[in-house]
């Protein structure tokens, strides 16, 4: 027999998992900064369950536990989830939507490798339409918060699932940068107006906009680590800046610039770590961009024209489902064959 | 709420015409049934579906008088292979007209033969050499493994021998991969 | 690896580089250093040789020696048959002790029929014939080399003789000589450079006669600055143009088709011999063979062999054909502790030897003595995490995911449509696979599996052919003796004629039964009388096992006759009749 090659170089599945996960260690530092500490209960909540979920799941399908809890896949979807959380969300919230996206939208389908939605967005896709309100519900950052929340408050907030006696919702919380955005378009605010609030920093909401300059460094981090490749996240961003500075150069106080759309909501966090998800991918290179470029048309509509304040997530899944289609047609072109 | 009818209406009827133009103009000229079904069919000749013959067998499909699963030589593939061309359910072979046996060819002891020549009447691919008083022998090449020889001899000497591995026609293995650790015996197949 | 001194020997050559690049490959560790401190050493005499008659791609040679015979080294044992084959020739003087089925050195770990040779230890020749190939044709060249038993030494083994065939069609321009040698471990083309230069520039140059080629451009990795050295300068000495081009080191760039397009930037289509767009590619040991077969008259008998890896002295040597592995493992000084197999190719496209005690041939480029701190055993493999690495990784630009998919499912329609058999196994894919997935496996799997199935749609076609011609035959015959009974009615007027005619038909038929019969007895009783054959020289208890299964039988026998005569010796006491010949039914239930 042979089980050539008797040599191999290759990070394991493991070692691939926690170095994306260490990409996304400066974006949660700055999280932390930004918005308090309370993201870091989350990230804890979501880590637990997920490996707990997984394995149960892993023993009812009668497969090796160790093998599959040990790579780590589970414990990065729960890590991506918790960062499309609000930072304040309730305990409850966090469980189940981990939960869900990894026994539902992963190991039901049959687990590493076979999942052909992004689980992560289907666990905040099953959230957010079930529990909108608290899901749209986004702690201020703290330096804008009227009331600033230590980290004990923070986590009993979260452990609790209700804010403090005495704390007023509005207290505590502010309406995202884009969803603020969509309210004042609708009334009829120009766009200049609106980024003249005091939320606002260079390109979009302040602090947000640091989180997103922190995604963009893990992303970076992982371009040289050949980790992913350019074509996902160059085609994404590109993408949706030419469609906002598209629109804005045709209308500019009706449609917000590229500056915008790329600092705010989870475009950096999507360029990088979700769209960038090999399992519910394309594998082809041109097929990457054809779905980049498709994920950034979405997301603009559905911020621009559609319901929801941020479209990324739904655009993510929407495009995975295209992605058997876009590989078949996006084969490239073999050694030796015509074009 | 009448025009909404009449619209409905005359979308059925264009969309109709248009589905019917092009079932014509478009049409694919493809085998007949039978001759496709015949493509698929191992060509064994053997008879073991009740038919004397794979062609027989063929036509009897087409006609709907026999079942896909009644052909043991073109195996779960075959049967499978058959389900997809006719759009119809799997089903398993029907044991009763034979189990699947590995590829064997027919030997003629050359010690006992008597030139009767009944088994190569028999041969339903003419895979015999010889002639009446003159010694048989099998084209091993040529033959399909049907075992209608066997029967008309009258001394009984021809063998079905299974075709033997060789470098030749040695086929690697399917990859076994464990998910499960299995006792300490594995077999030749497995890679770990 | 990169030391200042090599980087000054190759920029002070004046060589070219190549400007195209290998798409996809990888760079594993080379391990080269290991096998090439020592010049290449003669293997010593081996006492017994044994020679496959498979060592090559195509027919098998017809056999033209029996046992018993003596030969002399060089002696043609077997010959060329059909279009694509090669000869097989004694390596060393002997005697001939078997023609049997013996253990060869391939992936299945079946036997293979191999000639047995005892060598005599004198390593007598037979009278060579150098030829002036300069005065000859191509046509009658390549005929001669049918006689020379070389086939590709690159490990491929496709005979020589039909590679360096041209058609006034597809001319071949230019000649590629393959020095790359991109495998790890691998330094047996390294050391014949650099020693055997002025041979194989030799051997190119028949090869262009033969061919009729201008252009020669000779390509070697850049891992090899004394092979480049050294073919240059031979280069330089030959009466001919040749170019020695450098080409980046990379795996896979010795495969033909990609060095082709390393040298010549010409993609060889798939569906295309590289005949046809007017290039040949060989490896140097086969012009060296050519050289020596041309020049010297000498067939194909031996070739280099690295052997390295767990062993105490790993190096090159030149072995003859037939030569048992445990001789060369033995002269490099025996393997080391630990050792747990043997891998024949390299690490990347090797195979396991089924057993030690397998011959060397003409494919056989290395040996590697693997221990599991050496290679280590693969990891479980896991899930396919779609991360696409291994289609960036492979240098014909397939989608290796989407084969594993299809080779998994056994899918093979599927699996071809995706261009299954572009793929050139070369292990790129699994290199670098973060779950471990044996790919390669897969894919021979599939390949296997689609090449078995046209096979048998092959043999499908033509029963379905012949079946339909005997049915056919069967109704002519019909209608020809209708036609037939149709004139012999009409002819005879006379009916009287006919009663003669059909008596005599009926006594023809009662002699013919009478006389069929007679012969089903006479077979019947010699089968009941048949012998096992060549026991006479069986050990006595196998004689006694003989007797014993001879008398059962018989004790069987009896018992169906006297079952089968109750009720005939009943009827006989009923009607008074003599039983009928019950012996007849018995002897048919052996």
């Amino acid at each position: 027999m042979s089980r050539s090659p008797y040599v191999s170089q290759a990070p394991s599945v493991s070692n691939i998992m926690l170095k994306v996960m260490l990409a996304l260690l400066p974006a949660i530092a700055v999280y932390v900064w930004v918005y308090g500490s309370g993201i870091l209960l989350v990230l804890l909540l979501a880590s637990l369950t997920a490996l707990v979920a997984e394995a149960l799941v892993l023993r009812i399908r009668q497969r090796p536990v160790w093998p599959f809890v040990s790579d780590c896949s589970a414990l990065l979807t729960a890590w991506l989830l918790a960062l499309s959380l609000p930072p304040l969300a309730p305990w409850w919230l966090v469980v189940v939507g981990t939960f869900f996206a990894i026994v539902v939208a992963k190991q039901l389908y049959g687990g590493l490798g076979y999942n052909p939605f992004n689980p992560a967005m289907v666990g905040y896709a099953v959230l957010l339409i079930s529990f909108p309100a608290i899901m749209t519900n986004w702690p201020a950052p703290l330096s804008l918060a009227e009331t600033s929340l230590d980290w004990t408050t923070q986590w009993n907030i979260i452990l609790s699932g209700q804010l403090p006696a005495g704390v007023l919702p509005d207290a505590v919380s502010m309406a995202t940068p884009l969803d603020y955005i969509k309210t004042q378009l609708k009334l009829n605010h120009s766009v200049d107006s609106i980024l003249q609030a005091g939320q606002f920093g260079w390109f979009a909401g302040k602090g947000a906009e640091l989180v997103a300059l922190a995604y963009l460094l893990g992303g970076a981090y992982l371009l040289h680590q050949k980790i992913i490749t350019w074509h996902l996240p160059i085609s994404f961003i590109l993408g949706l800046a030419l469609m906002a500075a598209g629109f804005h150069w045709y209308q500019p106080q009706l449609y917000a610039g590229a500056g915008l759309h790329l600092f705010a909501g989870a475009t950096m966090l999507g360029a990088f770590f979700i769209l960038t998800d090999p399992v519910s991918g394309p594998t082809t290179p041109n097929g990457k961009i054809i779905f980049a470029l498709g994920v950034a048309v979405m997301t603009y509509l559905i911020r621009t024209f559609g319901g929801y304040p941020d479209g990324v997530a739904f655009s993510v899944l929407l495009m995975n489902m295209l992605v058997p289609l876009i590989d078949a047609w996006t084969q490239p072109r073999v050694f030796g064959h015509k074009p | 709420m009448l025009t909404a009818i009449w619209v409905m209406i005359g979308l059925a009827l264009a969309l109709g015409l248009l589905l019917g133009y092009s079932s014509v103009k478009f049409k694919v000229e493809g085998d007949p049934l039978v001759d496709r079904i015949d493509a698929i069919l191992p060509q064994t000749q053997c008879g073991q579906c009740g038919f004397p013959g794979c062609k027989p067998y063929a036509t009897a499909i087409a006609s709907g008088e026999a079942d896909i699963n009644q052909c043991p030589p073109g195996g779960d593939a075959g049967v499978r292979a058959l389900a997809d061309l006719l759009g119809v359910e799997y089903k398993p072979l029907n044991t009763e007209h034979g189990e699947p046996k590995p590829k064997s060819v027919a030997v003629i002891d050359e010690n006992v033969c008597i030139g009767c020549t009944l088994c190569i009447q028999a041969c339903p691919v003419d895979a015999i050499l010889g002639a009446a008083k003159h010694m048989h022998t099998v084209i091993s090449s040529e033959c399909t493994g049907c075992e209608l020889c066997i029967a008309p001899c009258p001394v009984d000497c021809i063998t079905m021998e299974p075709v033997k591995e060789s470098p030749d026609n040695w086929k690697w293995r399917y990859p076994v991969i464990r998910i499960q650790p299995v006792a300490e015996h594995t077999t030749t197949n497995s890679i770990h | 690896m990169f030391s200042l001194n090599r980087i000054v020997d190759l920029i002070k050559q004046p060589v070219h580089r190549t400007e195209v690049h290998l798409r996809g490959g990888v760079h594993p560790d080379e391990h080269k250093h290991e096998s090439t401190q020592q010049p290449i050493m003669s293997l010593p005499i081996p006492h017994q040789i044994v020679l496959p008659l498979r060592q090559h791609v195509g027919h098998l040679p017809k056999l033209l020696v029996k046992v018993g015979e003596r030969v002399k080294k060089g002696q043609l044992l077997a010959e060329a048959e059909g279009s694509i084959s090669a000869a097989i020739h004694a390596t060393t003087s002997g005697t001939v002790i078997a023609i049997q089925d013996s253990l060869i050195p391939h992936p299945s770990g079946l036997p293979d029929q191999c000639i047995v040779i005892a060598a005599d230890g004198l390593d007598e020749w037979v009278d060579l014939h150098p030829m002036d190939w300069r005065q000859q044709s191509p046509a009658s060249l390549i005929e001669h080399l049918r006689l020379s038993g070389i086939v590709g030494m690159g490990g491929a083994a496709f005979p020589t003789q039909v590679k360096l065939r041209t058609t006034p069609k597809s001319p071949v321009h230019t000649l590629i000589v393959n020095g790359a040698e991109c495998e790890p471990y691998i330094t047996c083309d390294d050391m014949l450079m650099r020693e055997r230069a002025t041979q194989i520039i030799q051997g190119l140059a028949i090869a262009r006669h033969i061919m009729g080629v201008e252009n020669c451009i000779i390509g070697i990795e850049d891992n090899k600055p004394e092979a480049l050295q050294a073919m240059t300068e031979a280069a330089a000495k030959a009466d001919f143009a040749v170019q020695v081009k450098v080409v980046a080191t990379m795996y896979p760039s010795g495969d033909a088709r990609q060095l082709i397009r390393l040298l010549t930037g010409i993609e060889v289509p798939n569906d295309k011999r590289s005949t046809d767009v007017g290039l040949q590619c060989f490896n140097v040991a086969t012009l060296l063979a050519l050289h020596r077969y041309f020049d010297f008259g000498e067939p194909a008998v031996s070739r280099i062999v690295t052997m390295t890896g767990r062993v105490n002295e790993p190096r090159n040597y030149e072995v003859l054909f037939g030569t048992p592995m445990t001789d060369l493992i033995a002269a490099s000084g025996g393997a080391l502790s630990g050792v747990d197999d043997y891998i024949m190719g390299g690490p990347m496209m090797g195979f396991s030897l089924p057993s030690i005690h397998v011959p060397v041939t003409k494919a056989s480029n290395c040996i590697i003595a693997s221990a599991p701190d050496l290679f280590p055993p693969a990891a479980e493999a896991m899930p396919c995490i779609r991360c696409a690495r291994c289609a960036d990784a492979c240098p014909v630009q397939l989608q290796p995911q989407e084969l594993y998919w299809f080779a998994k499912s056994e899918n093979i329609e599927k699996a071809r449509e995706y261009h299954l058999f572009d793929c050139i196994e070369c292990g790129c894919c699994s290199y670098v696979c973060p779950s471990n997935i044996p790919l390669v496996q897969y894919y021979r799997f599939a390949k296997s599996e689609a090449i078995a199935q046209d096979r048998a749609k092959e043999a499908a076609n033509v029963a379905r052919e012949r079946n339909e011609f005997r049915l056919m035959r069967i109704d002519r015959e019909k209608q020809e003796r209708a036609q037939r009974h149709a004139q012999k009615a009409l002819g005879s007027k006379d009916s009287s004629e006919q009663a003669p005619a059909a008596a005599t038909n009926t006594e023809d038929a009662a002699s013919k039964q009478a006389a069929i019969q007679a012969a089903i007895e006479r077979a019947k009783a010699q089968k009941a009388q048949m012998k096992p054959k060549n026991v006479e020289d069986a050990p006595t208890q196998v004689k006694a096992e003989i007797a014993e299964i001879d008398a059962r039988r018989e004790q069987a026998k009896q018992a169906v006759t006297q079952s089968q005569a109750q009720p005939a010796a009943q009827q006989a006491s009923l009607f008074d009749q003599a039983p009928a010949s019950s012996d007849a039914n018995s002897a048919d239930k052996d």
